[in-house]
């Protein structure tokens, strides 16, 4: 079957999907985008986490079918959307705001050109809770979710809403920091 | 190249970024964008996907497969059975070769691998695996010490050559390491409290979060090119090439992203698989693993029974310890001979007792294999040994801190093997600190709005507002040794490049370490700027083309291939300073005369004076040394009394649980999990607390849930799912406060110690004593469940 959905604001069209498939399936291997991750593809794990429509959902757990017409975006479209929501215009190469941040902190980690990162993203790096980074993906599009609807939100809160994201590296800790500190930047317009 | 193939990381920091400070990954931008290229999103023109036929069944002769359904099905491009195997041969394994990489005969655990398949689609190649008729003829199962070695035992592996085989009492029995020092029958006698005690540890999964992976390459040379997520290349390379019928060169191996390690990398899972098929098809395959796949796919950790006896005295000095533990290795060695020596050496934990007798062995059974995990036969005895230290501290009336503190090891106590450790061991210490640290609040859950459920037992179930609320606080250390012992040549390589690019020098580092996470690439380019003065380095990807790192494991990468790349950087900063004598040393008096450092990309004298700019030196040349690094050699255990210098450094980390039970459910809230660690010096002290944080969490999990459940008359796992088998949430993880200690080891370079693993033994005991505390119940083994806690189990 043939499947049309917006990915990350683009119009997207996938031919030749078996009904099997699962959307996790189709982003990775049929539209280059592998940034969703495949960690146990049951639903446990929030690894392959995406806004479908604006609600955080797993990917894995999606029938291709079910996205027809929908909107979806990824880990790819992070910054994207997060520009979109501060009310800038699309992001095209890096943003000023951006291209301070990563002066800023200095690091440059990645030669050429790059987008710039959402402020959750800039945070996941500055906190250190970036590990193996399997779980990270979908990490950064859960709290980016949970910030959205909760700009202030208490420890609690943190915890409840990226309960369903397994990570096996960090012990949370440094994750917390880092949804701390976008919470923080955020709230401060950084 | 295909899609995915890592490339050159380069980092370049404004300021200074040298070892001590905690600068950012360099992998940390393409691993938030989604960029990063883990060995699962690798993809390839023409790429087929493998997948692999397992054993239904635990123990069972093969009578008959075939394949011939399967083989028809449109799409498939290749199934291939043990037949098929193109050299002579057919077994792999890291010490002992007695894993056949596909089943021949017969099959000795639940998942074993029987045949594989190609496909164009991998639901195509799932349901190919389905159409494959194998008939078993199933045999009774060998799931314990006593169904091991009853006399008419059936035999695991018959026709055994290893090289344990000699010194252990019957053929299931892998290896045996007692170690006896002193006599402890006279030593019990001044004995005023003996406690005795049996213990269980559960069978634990690393649960990586990025499944087992990789892609395999036909090369127009008749080799291939293995793309993959693993712990150690050239270990790989030396168990592939010889079942492919390829010499070493015609195998090359780079590593792609790997999603997590925690030692279950370090055997083989889809490696040769995928190569073979690759080479029968001619065209590339990927095999990815599903989580379901990935519990049958990898060892886990040891599940243990374990005796102990104490003594002491009345004023509370430990007379001697004696001890059995039981490995259950499974159905194939893996790493457990190693296990043993480090269950054994490490057996009494960090204590000075004189009189010890102990003994560990593992078994061969039809369970699932177990070999390499985090902390790595340490985690199992550190559980036991510290709740008879409790036990005997309460048999005392004693302070259970500081019973401990009273027998705490230190630097110059020698070990049960004889070892004298000859750095420093602040076990006392550490735990003065982390009982030192501020303790969170009780009630915590209180807020103004009444009970936040989630900061309870039983949390967002809303279980209990506080009613049968009862906190307990718990207490544990624990030693692991650094590093491959027992005579290992545990060496690894670095090869590193300096040259002028875009008119600024700039560090290449290459190595063939396995980053799986852990931060070694972060490391590495720390190193180099340290030692070369530049603040531009980039860490090529990690492959076969250089020498060997060794392993991703015994918390040993920072220290063994940290200590390759800071010894290729001094060998470099050498020919560097060479360069420089001969082209500027008539101009200054001090290229001769003083001591010459590279900093901020000039050559400048001890005492800051600056004699030129490496731009100038190197002047268009580049200067690249590769040299492998070896740490202090270590010995073999005596195979009768155990003693000999084994071990090459040991870490040291202590755990203070406070934990809150719902006594009436059985339901367990961890409030936070104190740790204090000597480090020796933090080279990245950012990353250093993520390891901390990390080894904890999962030395908690094995405390409260996680356990792969095996049944004991069939050996088949039950709860092979994400769904089955927890691991903690964020919901789960307390708040874990870290104290970081740096003590140099004069041995080590920077005087660094390994870190990934000790923190993952002591946080076990310290969670079972807080529930101890909490319940007043014994509980002698782990994981605890609920039915524990009730008296329903």
């Amino acid at each position: 079957m043939r499947v049309t959905f917006t990915v990350n604001g683009r119009p997207q069209e996938a031919d030749d999907v078996w009904e099997g498939e699962s959307l996790l399936y189709v982003l990775r291997e049929r539209l280059g985008l592998p940034g969703s991750k495949n960690a146990c593809e049951q639903g446990e794990c929030g690894s392959c986490t995406v806004r479908l429509d604006g609600v955080p959902v797993c990917a894995c757990l999606v029938a291709a079918g079910q996205v027809e017409g929908r909107e979806v975006v990824t880990v790819e479209g992070l910054a994207d959307h997060a520009e979109q929501r501060s009310g800038e215009a699309p992001a095209r190469g890096t943003s000023l705001d951006g291209a301070r941040r990563r002066q800023a902190n200095g690091t440059g980690a990645r030669t050429g050109e790059g987008t710039g990162l959402s402020p959750v993203q800039q945070a996941f790096i500055d906190a250190g809770a970036v590990q193996c980074g399997f779980c990270t993906p979908g990490l950064l599009v859960a709290a980016d979710e949970m910030l959205e609807r909760n700009p202030d939100p208490t420890d609690a809160d943190i915890r409840e809403a990226l309960s369903g994201n397994l990570c096996r590296c960090t012990g949370y800790e440094k994750i917390m920091d880092a949804v701390r500190l976008a919470a923080a930047r955020q709230s401060e317009g950084v | 190249m295909p899609n995915g193939a890592p490339t050159k990381i380069t980092q370049g920091t404004p300021t200074k970024g040298g070892i001590g400070e905690s600068t950012l990954r360099p992998d940390g931008i393409l691993k938030v964008t989604g960029e990063f290229a883990y060995a699962s999103d690798m993809w390839h023109e023409d790429m087929l996907w493998g997948q692999i036929l397992r054993s239904t069944v635990a123990h069972a002769e093969i009578v008959s497969i075939d394949t011939s359904e399967a083989l028809a099905i449109p799409g498939v491009h290749a199934v291939l059975t043990y037949d098929d195997l193109p050299a002579d041969v057919k077994h792999y394994g890291l010490e002992i070769q007695d894993t056949p990489v596909l089943a021949h005969g017969k099959v000795r655990h639940h998942g074993e691998p029987v045949a594989v398949i190609a496909a164009d689609h991998p639901e195509t190649a799932r349901r190919a695996a389905a159409k494959i008729k194998v008939d078993y003829r199933e045999l009774p199962v060998i799931t314990d010490e006593a169904s091991a070695t009853a006399p008419d035992a059936l035999l695991v592996h018959e026709n055994r050559t290893d090289s344990h085989i000699g010194h252990v009492a019957h053929p299931n029995i892998v290896h045996r390491q007692p170690i006896v020092r002193g006599d402890v029958t006279e030593a019990a006698k001044k004995a005023d409290v003996v406690v005795a005690g049996d213990y269980t540890f559960g069978m634990q999964d690393q649960a990586f979060l990025g499944p087992e992976s990789g892609l395999a390459v036909p090369e127009e040379d008749g080799g291939v090119h293995l793309y993959v997520a693993t712990q150690w290349l050239h270990s790989d390379l030396r168990q592939i090439a010889p079942v492919l019928g390829l010499p070493e060169d015609k195998v090359r191996m780079t590593l792609s992203g790997v999603g997590g390690a925690f030692g279950g990398r370090e055997d083989l899972s889809m490696q040769i698989h995928a190569c073979l098929l690759a080479l029968r098809t001619g065209r590339p395959v990927k095999i990815v693993y599903n989580r379901f796949e990935s519990f049958f796919g990898h060892v886990h950790r040891h599940p243990a029974r374990l005796h102990y006896e104490h003594g002491a005295t009345k004023d509370g000095k430990l007379t001697h310890v004696k001890c059995r533990i039981v490995l259950d290795g499974g159905a194939y060695a893996s790493a457990s001979p190693a296990v043993v020596g480090n269950a054994a050496s490490l057996g009494i934990g960090p204590y000075a007792v004189d009189d010890v007798e102990i003994e560990a062995v593992a078994l061969y059974t039809n369970n699932p294999p177990c070999g390499a995990m985090r902390g790595f036969g340490a985690v199992q005895a550190c559980f036991a040994y510290e709740a008879q230290m409790d036990k005997v501290a309460d048999r005392l009336g004693m302070d259970r801190v500081e019973f401990r503190q009273l027998n705490a090891m230190e630097q110059g106590t020698v070990m049960p093997t004889g070892q004298r450790v000859d750095s420093p061991a602040p076990v006392a210490e550490l735990l003065r600190r982390v009982k030192a640290m501020p303790m969170p609040p009780e009630r915590q859950w209180e807020s103004s709005e009444g009970a936040d459920v989630r900061q309870l037992p039983g949390g967002l179930s809303n279980t209990t507002h506080g009613e049968g609320v009862v906190r307990g606080v718990g207490y544990a250390v624990g030693i692991k040794n650094v590093g491959f012992s027992e005579g290992f040549d545990d060496y690894s390589t670095a090869k590193v490049r300096m040259e002028v690019v875009g008119g600024r020098p700039v560090a290449t580092v290459h190595t063939a370490m396995a980053e799986v996470g852990q931060g070694g690439v972060t490391v590495h380019a720390q190193i180099a700027r340290t030692e070369l003065g530049v603040a531009q380095v980039t860490i090529h990807p990690a492959d076969t083309q250089v020498g060997s790192a060794g392993s991703t494991s015994a918390s040993r990468q920072t220290y063994v291939t940290g200590g390759a790349v800071k010894n290729a950087c001094e060998l470099v900063r050498e020919r560097v300073l060479e360069l420089g004598r001969r082209r500027f040393g008539t101009y200054h008096p001090a290229w001769a005369t003083a001591e010459l450092l590279l900093e901020g990309g000039k050559v400048v004298t001890d005492g800051g004076e600056v004699l030129a700019d490496l731009v100038d030196v190197l002047e268009g040349e580049a200067v690249e040394v590769e040299a492998e690094w070896r740490h202090r050699p270590t010995e073999p255990f005596d195979l009768r009394t155990g003693q000999g210098n084994g071990h090459v450094q040991y870490s040291f980390a202590a755990h203070r649980a406070v934990v809150e039970v719902d006594t009436e459910l059985g339901l367990v809230k961890v409030v936070e999990l104190a740790c204090a660690q000597d480090v020796g010096k933090a080279l990245n002290p950012l990353s250093v607390v993520g390891q901390i944080q990390g080894g904890t969490t999962q030395g908690l999990g094995i405390a409260v849930m996680e356990e792969i459940i095996v049944d004991p008359r069939t050996a088949k796992v039950r709860n092979p799912s994400f769904t089955d088998y927890l691991i903690p949430t964020i919901l789960d993880t307390p708040t874990i406060p870290v104290d970081v200690l740096e003590l140099a080891d004069d041995h080590a370079p920077y005087g660094l110690r390994g870190v990934g693993e000790a923190p993952t033994l002591s946080s076990t005991p310290a969670v079972l004593a807080a529930i101890r505390d909490a319940t007043g119940l014994e509980l002698n083994r782990t994981p605890v469940r609920p039915e524990h806690l009730t008296g329903t189990a």
